[in-house]
């Protein structure tokens, strides 16, 4: 074993020294505010190595444990990307609630940290490494507001059922072991081949890890946790773990059921056929009701990641191609959508409910529009990057014989254009109530923020790249 | 990518790209040196978005069904998306009838609309180059791009600009509109696998299909198009968004977006569907005749003028539908020219109740009353499009519904004689209304205080005036321009599309 057979995990290298170096900074107290500059460059400098090591393969020792593939490197970059943006947005934000703090950023590059070791994961053990170091960081991130009942009471909820779903998930892992005597995903894969149908304990190892992965994704009926970490959190931490944590989701959901279990495919798809059917439902339907706009988001989130499974249900190239496709866009629209949030935030009057933006187009016509954009896009309207996300998904279930399942997709979808219309009406509308003086936004982040949500129109009008692109690395790597 | 910009491209763009440049200008309210070059500039936008529409028609060859002015990029070569374009007799009048109505909405917003000037005039040029993308559209996923992006500036025209109860009617247009269109995606991927990986709409049109196939299509796409069109039962947002929109968005709704549907039952149900239309004709028969004359009927006992328009509007479409389903050249033709002309008439009378709606705000017909005393000028004008609108001879009003009755009665004279009444049902609502509110003594001192149509106005009104009475005295350029595709597309609605049955 010599140096060179760690050149593949490079990035997550960087990361942890990284990540360890701020919190040690930040013990020894030399400067409070450290982390931010820092982060931004790991992360940077984490997609250069990404970037570079993109060629290498595999390596003999991380062979077992690790898998460098090009559709992991491409989660990765989008991971550093969302990452980096939701430090920019949240800086200001953290700096009014005090909480620009080292500890922030450690956590946060440990975060980061985890879901790359999920996106890489080839065995049950770093997949389940990988969440767990995600999870406990978010738990701790959630928590970080510590005069906030609110906050705490998030954090709690969100670690006791965490804990609850990483069992379940460790537990099928067990019996999955149980089964095929080895940890390997593709050994698993092995292990079943021939197999037709799941016997019984396979099908209970299925079960639990199923709930488990739809547990960490937030679909129903799984999803109880997501309105109240969401409403609960301080903003630009709900910014943070509503964004990117879903691409390492995706990518345990691809690692463990389409590298693992390739041979129960007809039980997986049925499972996650309900499991989507439900979040459409569920998140549509209960976020019609909501007042407070990150619980909105947090519902309609449920019913992203539904309409994300049915491309993975689908099981063929274009299906699996579509979700990231899904998953990648969800990111940059929930960046978007969440910084003007976190933007439009302030001590004084946090922007969390929908009120906050009555008239905005009159004070602010820039991120009204951006807003609208972003609303619009979340609601799948064409020319925005929205649209297609849904568009392939359809395809690839109208391609795979599911057409009942595309008309129920769609009409759910137009339910819940139904709430994100009317945060438009809202801003368009409705005139500001008194009294609720608008902040003035901060010039540093409307920067990024213009380019995001430019690029939910310009990636919408233009899709044909970031489509290539996903199906490109999912050919690749399956 | 693109081998040459072409004339369609520059009819979609120019007014978008116009609308974006008077949204960029657009700073906050009451700089009124400001509003005045934002008007100007719209204004600008959108003669160049006509002047750019003119060549289609002028350029237009008339003796061939194929597509005209067609133009071709790759947009999403993945999915075999492509960025197509052309027109052909059927789609290329409402491309140049857009452009002419979106210039008179800006003029006619011009100083009736005084807040958010830049956002509105942008809205409207926007919308205008998206419908021109509707019906130049020859893929269907592009189709699918404008037809759905349209409704958001029209949801904002509406919600922003329009009457009391606007967000209602804001949120229920688009609710409607979107239910109907998203059946049409699902239908429209459908397709895609069906023929073979394709999104071409002229490709679409050669699939065989199954019975079976046809007729859950036919759904899909019905509700799309029957939503716009509006056909009952789906109908109801109609004079809600009508009512509650500014008059320029009233225009617009009833000017074109309603053409929207129906043309799409000319581009994608009856050449792609041919065996289903035939099938489920009697369904779009009793839904139009059922448009004609009960919602003919309760136009009659309106109070609310746009209200009646509105509704004038549903019995009008209706006719249109009627002409398309009967199978021969008389119907389609004349639903065509019933579009058109509708085009111009309701438009017109929209535009009327807008300026009288400006000087009293009021819609009802009982706060008028003699206001031919103090505005002869427009009662002139207005006379003539309540004519039109109840189908007098010498006005476009007449030839359409003339020759749809023309068609009906070779199919069925039953269908004629009940399509028919519309001549009793629209002089009534029309001429009724017109009297209500022009003639008779003064009997508020409100109407009396009333100043007459300016030049502004004056030309708006003139101008519609013109085009209703030149098509209604000489129709023949309009259906010369539509009678070789339409013939084409009778002759292919003929063949039947049933996959031929394998020999076992």
């Amino acid at each position: 074993m010599t140096l060179i057979d760690f050149l593949p995990i490079v990035p997550e290298i960087l990361v942890l020294v990284m990540a360890s170096v701020i919190l040690l900074l930040t013990a020894a107290n030399k400067c409070p505010t450290a982390g931010y500059v820092p982060s931004l460059l790991t992360l940077l400098g984490a997609a250069v190595l990404t970037i570079t090591t993109g060629g290498l393969g595999t390596d003999a020792l991380v062979r077992d444990l690790v898998i460098v593939d090009p559709m992991g490197d491409v989660l990765k970059l989008v991971t550093y990307l969302a990452a980096m943006a939701s430090f920019v947005y949240g800086r200001a934000y953290l700096r009014e609630f005090g909480l620009l703090r080292g500890e922030y950023f450690a956590l946060a590059l440990f975060a980061v940290l985890g879901m790359m070791v999920m996106i890489s994961s080839a065995s049950l053990l770093t997949l389940y490494l990988g969440l767990e170091l995600l999870s406990l960081s978010l738990y701790t991130l959630v928590a970080m507001q510590r005069d906030s009942a609110q906050a705490s009471e998030a954090a709690m909820k969100y670690f006791i059922l965490g804990a609850l779903a990483s069992g379940l998930l460790l537990y099928g892992m067990s019996l999955l072991y149980g089964a095929t005597g080895t940890l390997e995903l593709s050994g698993i894969a092995e292990a079943l081949h021939g197999q037709t149908g799941g016997t019984m304990l396979l099908t209970f190892a299925l079960v639990f890890i199923v709930a488990g992965i739809g547990f960490k994704l937030g679909v129903a009926p799984f999803h109880m946790w997501v309105p109240d970490i969401y409403q609960g959190a301080p903003t630009a931490v709900t910014l943070f773990l509503a964004s990117a944590p879903k691409l390492a989701a995706f990518a345990i959901v691809m690692r463990m059921l389409v590298l693992g279990l390739p041979e129960l495919l007809h039980d997986w798809q049925s499972m996650l056929a309900v499991m989507a059917v439900a979040s459409l439902a569920i998140g549509n339907l209960a976020a019609i009701m909501q007042t407070n706009i990150k619980r909105m988001l947090a519902y309609s989130t449920i019913s992203h990641m539904g309409f994300l499974l049915l491309g993975v249900l689908a099981a063929s190239i274009a299906g699996f191609a579509a979700s990231m496709f899904y998953v990648v866009s969800y990111v940059i629209m929930t960046l978007a959508g969440f910084g003007l949030i976190v933007h439009l935030s302030r001590k004084d009057a946090e922007a969390d409910t929908l009120d906050a933006f009555r008239g905005l187009n009159r004070d602010h016509p820039w991120l009204a529009a951006m807003m609208a954009v972003v609303m619009l896009s979340m609601a799948g309207l064409p020319p925005f990057l929205g649209f297609y996300a849904k568009f392939f998904v359809l395809q690839a279930l109208v391609g795979g014989g599911w057409i009942a399942l595309a008309v129920l997709a769609v009409m759910f979808s137009l339910i819940g254009a139904f709430y994100y219309l009317r945060i438009v009406k809202l801003m368009y509308f409705d005139t500001p109530s008194e009294g609720t003086g608008r902040i003035a936004p901060a010039g540093d982040a409307i920067g990024l923020l213009s380019l995001n949500g430019l690029a939910v129109l310009g990636l919408g009008l233009l899709p044909q790249g970031l489509l290539v692109l996903c199906v490109t690395v999912v050919q690749a790597s399956i | 990518m693109f081998e040459s910009i072409g004339i369609l491209s520059l009819t979609i763009w120019v007014p978008i790209v116009a609308g974006l440049l008077v949204l960029a200008t657009g700073g906050k309210d009451g700089a009124s040196g400001g509003v005045d070059g934002q008007r100007t500039l719209a204004l600008l936008g959108a003669a160049l978005g006509f002047a750019v529409s003119l060549p289609l028609w002028t350029g237009f060859n008339v003796s061939t069904a194929a597509m005209q002015f067609v133009e071709h990029a790759n947009w999403i070569p993945l999915f075999n998306v492509h960025y197509r374009l052309g027109v052909d007799g059927i789609s290329m009048p409402f491309v140049v009838l857009n452009s002419f109505v979106t210039l008179l909405v800006v003029l006619a917003g011009w100083a009736v609309i005084k807040t958010k000037v830049a956002q509105y005039m942008a809205a409207f040029l926007i919308q205008s180059g998206l419908i021109n993308g509707v019906f130049a559209s020859l893929d269907g996923v592009l189709f699918y791009v404008f037809f759905e992006a349209m409704l958001i500036p029209l949801y904002l025209i509406i919600g922003i600009w329009g009457g009391p109860n606007r967000v209602y009617a804001a949120i229920k247009f688009f609710l409607y509109t979107l239910l109907g269109s998203l059946l049409m995606l699902v239908a429209m991927i459908y397709l895609f696998f069906v023929s073979g990986g394709s999104f071409d709409i002229l490709v679409w049109h050669k699939v065989p299909l199954a019975m079976g196939a046809q007729m859950l299509l036919f759904v899909a796409f019905f509700f799309a198009f029957a939503v716009k069109v509006p056909m009952g039962p789906v109908q109801t947002w109609v004079p809600d968004a009508h009512v509650e929109a500014p008059t320029g968005g009233s225009v617009v709704l009833a000017a074109i977006t309603l053409k929207v549907g129906a043309y799409g039952f000319l581009r994608f149900t009856l050449p792609i569907l041919p065996d289903a239309s035939h099938e489920l004709a009697w369904l779009i028969i009793g839904l139009s005749l059922i448009a004609v004359v009960y919602i003919g009927l309760v136009a009659l006992v309106q109070s609310d003028m746009k209200k009646l328009i509105a509704y004038s509007s549903i019995a009008h479409m209706g006719f249109v539908t009627l002409g398309f389903f009967m199978f021969n050249s008389w119907g389609v033709e004349g639903g065509l020219v019933q579009m058109i002309s509708h085009g111009f008439v309701s438009g017109a009378l929209f535009l009327c109740i807008g300026v009288m709606y400006d000087r009293l705000h009021s819609r009802q017909i009982s706060d008028y009353g003699g206001v031919v005393n103090s505005m002869p000028r427009f009662a002139a004008l207005f006379m003539l499009f309540a004519m039109a609108n109840s189908g007098l001879p010498a006005t476009s009003g007449f030839v359409g519904e003339f020759m749809v009755i023309l068609g009906a009665i070779q199919v069925n004279f039953w269908y004629a004689a009940l399509a028919g009444t519309t001549l009793i049902f629209g002089a009534a609502y029309s001429l009724w209304m017109y009297k209500r509110v022009v003639f008779g003594p003064i009997t508020r001192p409100e109407v009396a205080g009333m100043t007459d149509i300016d030049s502004r106005e004056f030309l708006i009104l003139s101008m519609l005036a013109v085009c209703v009475l030149v098509m209604g005295i000489y129709p023949f350029p309009v259906t010369e321009v539509m009678h070789a595709s339409v013939n084409n597309l009778l002759e292919h609605v003929a063949h039947s599309k049933l996959v031929p049955l394998v020999a076992h």
